[in-house]
């Protein structure tokens, strides 16, 4: 079975001036957002507090979440705890507008106390079994030890292209993964979708399937322009997207399906990452496609700069 | 065939049976099971057991299996149910007393077969069996203001026995150090020559002068501030975990994460103020006159007739010692304790150095006992909740060990060291205690979360699930799309899950959601390398080779991307690995080894198998 036509020569660098324009738009919308409207920090970042309640008889969700809202108490995350009757209430001090003028326990505390008032209004049969809050200097530390990881590993990877490929190669990838990143975190700013540390996890992810995707493309790209006598970079390039198109798109199907089944059966715990990694491999594929050859395109990639340099070189020497 | 050594079948072989074997254990699932262990001289014996059955049949919960253990001197009794568990263990708590710490467990039920070959299942993390999790902080304010404090008295003493006189000696704002009023410039200027040959860590800057006020500013160096709180952290991971271990939970996680945070995580707990009983113990110190000889002391323990002016402890080895009922000083006196070696004989030695009034205190009492034993008590109490009568009533248990017992050799104050211990690992955990017991440790809960068993349960149903529809998708699509090589490479698939799998087990990967959701990625990028063989060897085809030509240059020529795609894809998952914290880190390892394996099965199994079906056969056309 083929669903690509292989002998396909689509000319995908005719379109650099379009996709690499939309890609910049695109960044630079994502950057737009991410400054002004911020993403919405899960409580692993911004702490909060978590109060487990008790009921004597059933209860549905809904029934608790609207509960908390006619008291003015917003954005509370229900999560039952194994049957109908125990749940967990999360809430940002802020969301609570009586707790404003109060810091740290002693916000989590009124919070806590004002969630339990406003269930026990519309249901008296309610008990706090227990709070809990995780104080916000403990994000802080996690936000900065993300960044720190997102940037060694963007750092990892340029070295190693540079070393088996070209500079160019890393520079053209460096700028795709930046590309990448940034509009995956931009649609999660649009969406406003819970930002936790599982969809920080997702995002480095993201950034290694991605790069998988470019690695394959580029290693296509080598081989081509050491294999052909006087083709264009353009005509190289051009034809080693087409040939690498069948799998950049199978493969982000197969993995695109994990993902699904991921999001639809895993639960609320890995949601987040499910729809991250779901997004990443979208805009990785895409950007695979249309994005990452254009740059090494306009960086100047020619056949003399991936000849082999000697004949001893090891890397020659590659087999399995 | 001769494409594909020989060798290579065999590794192939050897590495999939293997795979089955330390995969396997996972397929059984641990059973609620209660443990207890001996307080100390408690025997665990076959008369516990058939006490244990008893107070099992009055509860009317019987386990379903006892176990005693005499190596580990441990009871083990496993339940059907995790409500049978809870129950019996709450009878046994009661039943039992003080001389048996009784714990709940999930207990193994891998073959003994399969254990003899350290074939074990992977530890569940709290997110899929449930249980609490605390996580702490260093209260950096805390330790400031207890070393300033200790400052502000050292300089006093320091100005006093040197004969500088000064107005006041005082405690600036948090973090701004001591301050020292002298009546001249000289005075000055000698004070701060004191305090930076005595106190290096402490940075001595002049102040305001105005008539006869000279102020002095000595401030803490921000590296002895952070090496103090780095001390704090190991003296507290020290001593939790010695407090958790006593409580007999199944792997107890105790680790310091960041500069200044410890994670505590019991699985299997479900009441934090319970978990916070233990973990929030506080512990002291006392110096005292060791009296009467070791004969006479045992002799007393084993009598049980105490001499009036003392009183019977035992050591951690419960061995019995006979001490002064009076006390020569505190743990809140000492200042430090570091552990190093005796610059005479090399011998493990611990220095100790006491404050201004512990001192005074240390040297009166050593002044007439030269040559007299001098014993540490280590002291922790916590608070015990039981229920009376449907009533909570707190009685605070106090647990006093003898840690240490030397004799005199010298008067001596405020410096002195503990010398010709046996081995550097017992100085360096005798220097933790006396630092643990020095001080009511400023360490502050700042996040606590409970995961109750039927979540976690709720979990591994999802978790596995997920799994298995992801697999199964994969593999329809892969068989449909490939046909006959996409059969192979789902076979190749699974031997990847199980490979994966047997490797987390081998190296004791804790499981958590995350890291399932990395076994799912996993298999969805592990048919990647597959896609790419397949892809090359139709390309192969469509320019003409040969099947088999077609397969050999399709692998090679794959192999060369698949290598350097999956470098790239490792650089990444070991950021996630270095990202410090728990879940996460358990996500990043599971790609990391999942990447790996998925190399070996995509690419080598995968190959052995079409090089068995292809081999020596004269092919038109391939199925792929």
């Amino acid at each position: 079975m083929e669903i690509f036509n292989h002998n396909s020569n689509f000319n995908f660098l005719g379109l650099r001036r379009f996709s690499i324009g939309l890609g910049i738009l695109l960044m630079l919308g994502s950057i737009g957002l991410i400054i002004g409207k911020g993403f919405n920090y899960g409580q692993d970042f911004v702490g909060g507090v978590a109060v487990e309640v008790e009921y004597q008889s059933a209860i549905d969700p809904a029934d608790v979440r609207s509960a908390l809202e006619k008291s003015g108490l917003e954005n509370p995350l229900v999560q039952a705890v194994g049957g109908t009757r125990d749940y967990t209430i999360r809430m940002q001090p802020k969301d609570d507008k009586n707790s404003v003028a109060l810091t740290g326990d002693e916000a989590a505390a009124k919070v806590a106390g004002d969630v339990i008032a406003a269930l026990k209004v519309s249901r008296p049969d309610v008990i706090q079994k227990s709070r809990s809050f995780v104080g916000p200097q403990v994000g802080e530390e996690l936000r900065s030890d993300g960044v720190v990881a997102v940037a060694f590993v963007i750092i990892g990877i340029m070295g190693y292209l540079w070393l088996r490929f070209e500079w160019r190669f890393a520079v053209a990838a460096l700028a795709t993964e930046i590309h990448d990143v940034l509009v995956t975190l931009g649609i999660f700013a649009i969406t406003q979708r819970d930002f936790d540390l599982t969809v920080l996890a997702s995002v480095l992810a993201v950034v290694g399937y991605s790069i998988n995707d470019k690695v394959v493309v580029f290693d296509r790209v080598r081989e081509l322009f050491r294999a052909s006598r006087n083709a264009t970079p353009e005509e190289v390039l051009n034809r080693s997207i087409n040939s690498t198109l069948s799998r950049t798109i199978i493969t982000s199907l197969f993995t695109g399906i994990t993902m699904a089944a991921l999001f639809f059966i895993g639960g609320p715990v890995v949601h987040g990452f499910a729809i991250t990694m779901l997004i990443g491999i979208l805009v990785g594929t895409l950007s695979s496609i249309f994005i990452a050859s254009p740059i090494l395109l306009w960086l100047g990639v020619s056949k003399k700069d991936l000849m082999p340099r000697s004949k001893e070189d090891p890397e020659l020497e590659r087999r399995p | 065939m001769s494409d594909f050594p020989r060798w290579k079948y065999a590794l192939v072989v050897i590495v999939l049976l293997l795979g089955i074997v330390y995969a396997l254990p996972n397929v059984f699932p641990p059973q609620p099971a209660v443990q207890i262990s001996g307080n100390r001289g408690a025997t665990v014996d076959d008369a516990l057991k058939t006490k244990v059955q008893d107070i099992l049949a009055t509860a009317k919960t019987p386990a379903s299996v006892i176990d005693v253990d005499t190596k580990t001197s441990r009871l083990l009794a496993r339940f059907a149910t995790a409500d049978a568990q809870t129950k019996a263990s709450d009878a046994l708590r009661t039943a039992l007393g003080e001389s048996y710490t009784v714990a709940l467990n999930q207990a193994s039920t891998v073959p003994a077969w399969l254990q003899s070959i350290n074939a074990f299942s992977m530890p569940l993390g709290l997110d899929l069996q449930g249980g609490v999790h605390f996580l702490m902080e260093v209260d950096q304010g805390a330790v400031v203001d207890a070393q300033e404090t200790r400052y502000a008295d050292d300089i006093r003493a320091l100005l006093r026995e040197k004969k500088v006189s000064y107005d006041a000696v005082n405690r600036n704002a948090r973090g701004q150090g001591v301050s020292v009023v002298l009546r001249t410039d000289a005075d000055r200027q000698s004070a701060a020559s004191l305090i930076a040959t005595d106190y290096p860590e402490l940075t001595a800057t002049d102040g305001a002068a105005t008539g006869n006020r000279f102020i002095l500013n000595a401030v803490i160096k921000p590296t002895k501030l952070r090496e103090l709180s780095q001390s704090m952290i190991t003296q507290n991971l020290t001593t939790l975990r010695q407090r958790v271990n006593a409580l007999g939970v199944s792997e107890p996680l105790i680790q310091q994460q960041g500069a200044n945070q410890i994670v505590v995580e019991l699985a299997g707990v479900q009441d934090t103020a319970e978990a916070k009983k233990i973990i929030g113990a506080v512990a002291t110190l006392q110096y005292r006159a060791g009296l009467y000889t070791p004969p006479q002391a045992a002799d007393a323990a084993r009598s049980g007739s105490v001499p009036p002016d003392a009183k019977l402890y035992y050591g951690r080895d419960g061995r019995p010692y006979l001490l002064s009922k009076t006390i020569i000083a505190t743990g809140d006196e000492l200042t430090s304790a570091v552990s190093g070696r005796d610059q005479q004989n090399g011998s493990p030695n611990v220095s100790v150095s006491l404050n201004s009034s512990g001192a005074r205190k240390m040297q009166d009492f050593t002044n007439g006992n030269v040559g007299k034993p001098m014993a540490v008590l280590y002291i922790t109490r916590t608070t015990e909740t039981k229920m009376v009568d449907g009533k909570e009533v707190k009685t605070p248990k106090i647990t006093e060990e003898v840690i240490n017992y030397a004799n005199i050799s010298s008067p001596f104050g405020k410096q002195f060291s503990t010398n010709g211990l046996p081995s550097d690992s017992e100085a360096s955990e005798l220097a933790l205690l006396l630092r643990g017991g020095s001080l009511a440790v400023p360490i502050d809960i700042v996040g606590e979360s409970v995961i109750g068993p039927s979540l976690g349960a709720d979990n591994i149903d999802k978790g596995f699930k997920a799994v298995m529809l992801g697999l199964g998708l994969v593999l329809v699509a892969a068989a449909i799309y490939y046909k006959l090589f996409g059969l192979v490479a789902d076979v190749a698939l699974f031997f990847n899950l199980v490979l994966l799998i047997a490797v987390m087990s081998m190296i004791h990967v804790t499981l958590t959601m995350p890291g399932i959701a990395g076994i799912v990625l996993t298999l969805g990028m592990a048919i990647d390398a597959n896609v790419l063989i397949c892809e090359r060897i139709r390309e192969e085809l469509r320019n003409g080779s040969s099947p088999l030509a077609a397969i050999r240059t399709g692998y090679d020529k794959a192999w060369a991307t698949i290598l350097d795609a999956n470098v790239t894809h490792l650089l990444a998952a070991l950021g996630l690995m270095t990202m410090g914290s728990g879940p996460i880190k358990g996500f990043g390892v599971t790609l990391f080894i999942g990447i790996l394996t998925s190399m070996f099965t995509s690419v080598t199994v995968t190959h052995a198998i079409t090089a068995l079906i292809h081999g020596g056969r004269k092919l038109k056309t391939l199925s792929v």
